[in-house]
C-alpha cells in the first residue's frame, strides 16, 4: 500500500470501530404487523406448499427480515450506512454479499409486529479477491416482537474496487498462420525474427518463402532488441485513432541486420535522429494486445 | 403431508433432488414478495446497466428456496433453527437452479442438512440447515 492508502485504511479502520462501539441500533417499527396475505404471497412465489404456516398462523422463519424491508420508500439508516459510504468514496465501489447467517428463536405469529436492530460488527481487509482488492464488511440485525428477540441474521458483503479494464486499442495488428509467432513472442516480451530453415537468412516482415532460396521451411530467432534509427518520418496529421500526435514512426536497423518499423516512444520528436541508438520496449495497449515499441538507449 | 420422526432421518440421509427453473416471472415475484424492490431483480436493462447479464435471484428469495427445500422433505411439523448461506455466483433468470442435500450433523435432536444449490455457473449457494423434528411419541418437535 503506499503512504496515501494506508492513510484510507487507518480513517476506514477507525470509523468501523466508531461504528461497532455504537452498538445496537433499533429502527423503526415495521410498516405492518406479520399478516396471512403477505405469507400466502410468499409462500406462492416460492413454490412453498407446506400447510402449516398458514394453518397455525405462523410466518415461514426465512421471511424474518421481510417484515421490516423499506419497500419503495426511503430506508432507514443503520450504523451500516456510514461505513458504506466511506467505503464507496475510497473507491470501493462493488459490493456482492457473501455471507446470510439466520437463527430463529421462535416462530413469529400473525399480529405480530417487528423492529429490526443493526449493530456493525466488523471491517476486515484489505483483502485482494478475484474481483478486486476488497473489504469484508459484517454485521447483525435482531428481529424483536416487543422486547422478544426473534431472529437474528448475520450479513457479510464484499466491498471491492472494481478491476479496471483498459479500453480496446482501435488499431489490431493482422494475426495470421505466417505472422502469429512474431505477435506470440511480443507477449512474452521476446522479439522472435523470422529464418529461412534452409539458408539461414534473416527476414522481417515474416512471409510464408524465403526471398532467397525459395524454401517455405521457416523458424525464428530472438532477436536482441537492440537497433538504430535507419530512417524516420513526424507524424503531425491526420489523427490517428489511439495515438497523440506527433508521434515517430521510425524504421529501426536491429543489430541482426533486418529492418522493422516502429514507433519511438519515451523522448521529444525532435531528439530523434538518424543512427540514434534505441531499445525495445513492450508496451500493453489494452487487455489483449502487447506492441513492441523503440525507446532511447541510455549511453 | 407427513413429517419425519426422528429416527427416520440419520446422519448421510440423502434429500430428493430439486430443481427450480429460474424463469423471469419466478425472479420477479419472489422478489416483490420478499418486499425486495432493488432494480436488478426486475428491471433487465438496470441489471445489464450494472454488468449483470440479467436479472438475479434476491438473497432473501435463495434463504426462503433453501428453506422451502429442506421443509419439503422433513414434513410441515419439523422447526427449522437456522439457516447458514455461503453466496456464491449469481442466480440469472433463464437459467436452472438444482438443490442436492445431505444429514451431516446430528446433535442433541437438531440435526443439520448441508445444501448445495448449483446453477450453469457453479454453486449459487453453499447451505447449512439446522432442524428439530418431532420425537415419534407425541408427534411434535422441541422447540
Ligand atoms: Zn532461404
Amino acid at each position: 500500500m503506499s503512504g496515501r492508502d494506508s492513510g484510507v485504511h487507518e480513517e476506514l479502520m477507525e470509523l468501523a470501530a466508531k461504528q461497532a462501539a455504537l452498538g445496537e441500533v433499533r429502527g423503526a417499527v415495521a410498516a405492518d404487523p406479520v399478516n396471512e396475505p403477505m405469507i400466502r404471497h410468499w409462500l406462492d412465489a416460492m413454490g412453498d406448499t407446506n400447510p402449516a404456516y398458514l394453518a397455525n398462523g405462523v410466518a415461514p422463519p426465512a421471511m424474518a427480515q421481510v417484515w421490516t424491508m423499506p419497500g419503495l420508500g426511503p430506508r432507514q439508516q443503520t450504523p451500516v450506512d456510514e461505513i458504506m459510504s466511506a467505503l464507496n468514496a475510497a473507491g470501493f465501489t462493488g459490493v456482492v454479499a457473501t455471507n446470510c447467517e439466520h437463527t430463529y428463536h421462535r416462530p413469529l405469529r400473525v399480529g405480530e409486529r417487528v423492529t429490526a436492530a443493526t449493530r456493525f460488527t466488523e471491517l476486515k481487509g484489505p483483502k485482494t479477491t478475484a474481483l478486486g482488492e476488497g473489504y469484508f464488511a459484517t454485521w447483525t440485525v435482531t428481529w424483536y416482537a416487543g422486547d422478544d428477540p426473534v431472529a437474528e441474521m448475520l450479513f457479510r458483503v464484499l466491498k471491492f474496487r472494481p478491476k479496471e479494464r483498459k479500453k480496446p486499442y482501435p488499431l489490431k495488428p493482422a494475426i495470421n498462420q505466417d505472422t502469429a509467432f512474431f505477435w506470440e513472442g511480443v507477449k512474452q516480451g521476446e522479439l522472435r525474427i523470422q529464418r529461412c530453415g534452409d539458408c539461414g537468412e534473416l527476414r522481417h516482415p515474416p512471409g510464408p518463402l524465403c526471398p532467397s532460396c525459395r524454401s517455405a521451411n521457416r523458424d525464428h530467432i530472438v532477436a536482441a532488441g537492440l537497433g538504430t534509427v535507419y530512417s524516420f518520418v513526424v507524424h503531425h496529421h491526420p489523427p490517428v485513432p489511439g495515438k497523440k500526435t506527433p508521434f515517430v514512426v521510425a524504421v529501426v536497423e536491429l543489430q541482426e541486420g533486418v529492418r522493422i518499423v516502429g514507433n519511438i516512444v519515451d523522448c521529444p520528436v525532435e531528439d530523434v535522429g538518424i543512427g540514434m541508438e534505441l531499445r525495445v520496449t513492450y508496451s500493453s495497449m489494452d487487455d489483449e494486445l502487447t506492441l513492441p515499441l523503440w525507446a532511447p538507449r541510455e549511453p | 403431508m407427513r413429517t419425519l420422526t426422528e429416527g427416520q432421518v440419520e446422519i448421510g440421509s440423502v434429500l430428493p433432488e430439486l430443481s427450480i427453473d429460474l424463469t423471469p416471472t419466478l425472479i420477479v415475484s419472489t422478489a416483490l414478495a420478499t418486499m425486495d424492490f432493488t432494480p436488478v431483480h426486475h428491471d433487465v436493462e438496470g441489471a445489464r446497466a450494472q454488468g449483470s447479464k440479467d436479472i438475479f435471484l434476491n438473497i432473501l428469495t435463495t434463504m426462503g428456496l433453501v428453506e422451502r427445500y429442506v421443509t419439503d422433505w422433513i414434513g410441515p411439523e419439523a422447526v427449522i433453527k437456522r439457516i447458514n448461506v455461503k453466496l456464491g455466483v449469481p442466480a440469472y433468470a433463464g437459467d436452472r437452479l438444482t438443490f442436492t442435500g445431505t444429514v451431516v450433523e446430528c446433535d442433541e435432536g437438531e440435526y443439520t442438512v448441508e445444501v448445495r444449490g448449483k446453477v450453469s455457473l457453479g454453486d449459487h449457494a453453499t447451505a447449512a440447515v439446522a432442524f428439530r423434528l418431532p420425537s415419534p411419541a407425541d408427534g411434535t418437535a422441541a422447540p
